[in-house]
């Protein structure tokens, strides 16, 4: 089982792929999702998106925005998002 | 005679080099388009998401927004008209812009004033001139529309509907923009932006879809607040983009049909230039015949 990751920003679809686990800031704190996380809707601080995958991961750097978790599905959404890759640790 | 033949071959050599820019910037229309309908398609994963946030917290708690209430007798209503910066897009603007009038005289019926925000320099070129006045304007991006932009207009607005209306505020939001239908048709519409009607969004999640109940981290109404602004700003978006694809394919229709004129023109004017050194051989011939006859004649 993994989760279903999507980041998308206005313009465009940025990154999409399976995942570990997730985690971002959100304005209450750290917030880290595994499979079969409960649904939710958190808004994001500004600031990065970890995505955990068995080969390496990703890194999101966002602008605010929200996530969304549902049916192990998580969609990060923000106005501005770029991804940079990330070695794996 | 000859004069006529010259005047015939420089107005074929001007109308070609007319049908050539026509030509230019029908391609010039036609690759746009598919450039703009693709920025319309790279959009839609944000919209989808949002619209879905947005119906899931409006679903699930009985949060009051300030965006969502619609205010009991509204005074002032802000329109945004959307047009083109450029012409030689056929009826493009002109009909937004009517389109536009029609909504304000409804919106006085109703007694209701409209306060003008205007996009596109063809349209705030038609109100200046009536001297309107505009209360901003936005120039220089039409035909590829960023999302800076739109949230700039979201923002904009967002804020005067935030204002009372002793303040200079509204009580409604309208855009007029045009909608992509497809390739032949695009229909200026009006539509209300605000108050918000989530359902009626561009891609509403599929009816006989259950959404999950969610957990709203940090509540609802913070989620909601957050969620409402990016969600009209996405709106706008969505619309401008639509209205830029719908531009082009107004230019491209308006500088194909300009292109068969010039084929027509150049047709007609190769015609006459024909009759014309026709005429002018046929002169010179009878010329020369009765030059001929009178000296033999003569002899």
């Amino acid at each position: 089982m993994s989760l279903k990751v999507q980041v998308v920003s206005a313009e465009r679809e940025v990154w999409t792929g399976d995942a570990t686990m997730v985690v971002a800031r959100t304005l209450e704190g750290e917030i880290g999702i595994l499979t079969g996380h409960a649904p939710t809707l958190a808004v994001l601080a500004a600031g990065e998106v970890k995505v955990e995958a068995p080969g390496g991961g990703v890194t999101a750097q966002v602008d605010g925005g929200f996530l969304s978790v549902e049916h192990d599905t998580v969609l990060v959404v923000a106005e501005r998002a770029t991804v940079g890759e990330r070695a794996s640790s | 005679m000859a004069g006529q033949l010259r005047e015939y071959r420089s107005r074929i050599r001007s109308t070609r080099n007319m049908q050539k820019i026509f030509r230019a910037m029908e391609l010039i229309a036609t690759s746009r388009i598919t450039k703009a309908r693709q920025a319309v398609a790279a959009s839609s994963p944000y919209a989808r998401a949002l619209t879905r946030a947005v119906s899931a917290v409006a679903t699930y708690t009985d949060a009051e927004h300030p965006l969502l209430t619609e205010r009991p007798n509204p005074s002032r209503a802000a329109v945004l008209v959307v047009t083109s910066d450029r012409g030689m897009a056929g009826a493009y603007s002109s009909s937004a812009i009517k389109e536009g009038e029609r909504l304000m005289a409804t919106l006085r019926e109703r007694g209701v004033e409209p306060v003008l925000y205007v996009l596109g320099r063809k349209g705030v070129t038609y109100y200046r001139f009536r001297r309107r006045a505009i209360e901003a304007e936005w120039v220089g991006s039409s035909e590829a529309p960023t999302y800076e932009l739109a949230d700039e207009v979201g923002e904009t607005l967002v804020e005067a509907f935030q204002k009372t209306g002793a303040e200079g505020g509204v009580d409604e939001i309208h855009v007029v923009s045009t909608r992509f239908l497809s390739m032949v048709t695009q229909e200026p519409q009006a539509l209300r932006l605000l108050p918000l009607e989530v359902v009626e969004g561009v891609e509403a999640p599929p009816s006989n879809e259950v959404l999950p109940l969610y957990d709203f981290e940090p509540d609802a109404e913070r989620v909601l607040d957050a969620l409402l602004p990016r969600y009209v700003s996405a709106r706008i978006y969505n619309l401008l983009l639509q209205a830029a694809a719908s531009e082009h394919a107004a230019r491209q229709r308006a500088m194909k049909s300009a292109g068969d004129n010039a084929d027509d023109l150049i047709k007609n004017f190769t015609r006459l230039a024909n009759q014309a050194r026709q005429a002018e051989i046929t002169q010179e011939i009878t010329e020369i015949v009765s030059g001929a006859d009178a000296l033999t004649s003569a002899r």
